[in-house]
């Protein structure tokens, strides 16, 4: 299966070295269906591999590099328009990563920009970006309200002239999950970038990236989340890395997902953490997310449908779920 | 798997007869270099039963468009060729790319950008009968590095009464299947000449910028810096996402080339103009 393969390139680039031409086009169509070729690439970048292969990493090293600068820019301008309102500004995800200067922000794809603030600035957050230019994507009242009332962000807002997304989040959590994440504690032990914007902790970064792929969504592009937590796990590691971890994932209700991304990094992407030995379910996990064939194509429909069935079920009680979809169902 | 300039390609299908089109047609283009191709086009079944029951081809690969409306199987060349341009159009970051085709002579280039309907492939494909070397129908490849562009010498697809025009000035030359009742009308692809496909390697020096329309009587307008690159950033499909690559380039290509807009009012008249032109300015 080729995300397999992807998964064991982006561990041991060595292996891209010795690939046939078939093996090639599979990984590389594998890659970009995870939106993994600009991380590839990176990795890539040096090793002896056929000038046709190296012509595209070269591009997707380029690419995103240009996805770098345009996320920089992105961010300044959410907070030039944020400045004058005084509130905490905290950097989520792939936005974060580049401006912290992290490993795991190195050839990462970056598409809409994922701010955090404090939920009592939300109103005066809205107004302000909504005089700065940005719109509203979802012009649907249920959409609207729905996202008001049960989600841990605002409706998403796009910026009229530069086209751009931006998520503006209050907790990494719907409030109806069943796990609560501290949002007070994200925000106030954010570190400071020194221009006015911040980034998670590094423990909160990790655990916000586990909650992400496996409290929430149906592990659509999962296997770069993943990747995020191997080389944040890396790059942060020392001796008591883990152990602060999960005390801190105890805070944040979110043991279970920590523990479930940290063993499916290993199992992965070999991420050195002692402990966290492999349990029966990790494996369809593990299916779902190198569901890639040659063509890039998602395999195992069912498996596909099953964590698709799950995500509404971790995002909403039963009862609540039923009057979604039937208002879903309605409107179509 | 083929190759079309600098670009390789992989098409794979549900169905065999878009392959089989496109083999002939393309039969001698070479394979992509080591093997390894720049994109995958996927022509696929959006549901199972759409194989066999009223067959629906869905144009995927690489980079996809969400909504694409997909074709009935009788135009499956056609969505195999849309296939190469969406992939082009999405995701190509080695070159500018630019709405236009291009011919050439002498080692220089001429670029005739134009919205759809302005003559592009018509005007390439009769120069090509000429004795010009068509570069491109569709897309001219400035590469950022060296300002050269490169070329890409897909089928010409030539639209409705263009057909006609082409049978009658290319009658040796091969065609693909008329394709009947296309979202674009009728459309038939013609194969670019030996010349076209054995220097498809060969580069080329911009040396004339035309933006043609068809219909109005003939005249010839100059075309200001600033018109002609506001024009070609709405002509590129990856301006903005090269960044400041994309501006160099562009910045360059208007600084050296002359321009000018031409209307034409039919095709004979249409080439003696652009030739008139080349010779004037190149």
């Amino acid at each position: 299966m080729s995300g397999a393969l992807v998964a064991a390139v982006l561990t041991d680039p060595a292996r891209a070295t010795v690939l046939t031409s078939d093996a090639w086009n599979a990984l590389i169509a594998a890659a970009r269906a995870e939106q993994l070729i600009g991380s590839m690439a990176v990795r890539l970048d040096g090793l002896p591999i056929p000038p046709a292969a190296a012509r595209i990493m070269a591009d997707a090293r380029v690419s995103a590099e240009q996805g770098r600068v345009a996320a920089l820019w992105e961010a300044e301008m959410a907070r030039r328009a944020l400045a004058p309102l005084g509130v905490p500004v905290v950097l989520l995800k792939g936005t974060a990563f580049v401006a912290a200067g992290l490993d795991a922000g190195r050839g990462r794809s970056i598409g809409d920009l994922d701010i955090l603030v404090p939920r009592e600035s939300l109103d005066a957050v809205e107004a302000v970006l909504l005089a700065a230019g940005w719109e509203w994507v979802k012009p649907d009242p249920y959409d609207d309200a729905y996202y008001r009332r049960w989600m841990h962000e605002l409706p998403p807002l796009i910026h009229r002239e530069r086209d751009r997304m931006i998520d503006v989040h209050h907790t990494i959590l719907p409030p109806t999950a069943r796990p609560t994440p501290d949002a007070a504690a994200l925000i106030a032990d954010a570190v400071p970038l020194g221009n006015g914007l911040s980034v998670l902790s590094s423990e909160d970064m990790v655990i916000h990236a586990a909650a992400h792929l496996f409290a929430d969504g149906d592990l659509q592009g999962g296997l770069r989340n993943l990747w995020d937590i191997d080389r944040l796990v890396r790059e942060f590691d020392d001796a008591g890395l883990v152990e602060r971890l999960m005390a801190r994932a105890g805070r944040h209700d979110l043991v279970p997902a920590t523990a479930r991304a940290l063993r499916l990094a290993k199992r992965v992407f070999g991420t050195p953490v002692d402990g966290f030995a492999p349990v029966a379910s990790d494996a369809l996990f593990a299916r779902r997310l190198l569901a890639r064939d040659g063509w890039g194509r998602l395999r195992h429909k069912g498996t596909e449908f099953g964590f698709y069935v799950r995500s509404h079920l971790l995002r909403m009680p039963p009862a609540m779920l039923a009057r979604h979809l039937w208002t879903k169902f309605r409107k179509t | 798997m083929l190759r079309i300039g600098p670009v390789g390609f992989r098409i794979g299908s549900d169905w065999r007869a878009p392959i089989g089109a496109l083999g002939d047609l393309y039969r001698d283009y070479p394979l992509p270099e080591d093997g390894i191709v720049d994109f995958n086009v996927r022509l696929f079944a959006a549901r199972p039963w759409r194989r066999f029951v009223r067959p629906a081809v869905t144009i995927g690969g690489d980079y996809m468009l969400p909504d694409a409306l997909p074709l009935p199987l009788a135009q499956g060349l056609l969505a195999a060729e849309m296939g190469m341009n969406l992939q082009m159009a999405l995701a190509q970051r080695r070159y500018l790319l630019l709405h236009a085709s291009v011919v050439e002579r002498d080692g220089r280039g001429l670029l005739l950008s134009g919205v759809s309907g302005a003559g592009k492939s018509t005007l390439a494909a009769l120069l090509m009968t000429r004795g010009w070397r068509l570069m491109g129908d569709e897309f001219a490849l400035v590469d950022p590095a060296t300002g050269l562009v490169h070329a890409f010498p897909r089928l010409i697809s030539l639209k409705n009464q263009s057909v006609a025009v082409l049978q009658c000035a290319a009658g040796q030359a091969r065609f693909g299947p008329l394709l009947a009742g296309t979202p674009k009308g009728d459309i038939r692809h013609l194969v670019p000449d030996a010349t076209a496909i054995a220097a498809m390697d060969r580069p080329a020096v911009p040396a004339l910028l035309l933006f043609p329309t068809f219909g109005p009587a003939e005249a010839v307008r100059a075309v200001g810096a600033a018109e002609t690159f506001v024009r070609l950033t709405q002509a590129s499909t990856n301006y903005v996402a090269l960044g400041e690559r994309g501006f160099a380039t562009l910045r360059r290509l208007v600084q050296d080339v002359p321009v000018r807009a031409i209307d034409y009012a039919d095709t004979d008249s249409g080439i003696a103009l652009v030739e008139r032109l080349w010779r004037e300015l190149a």
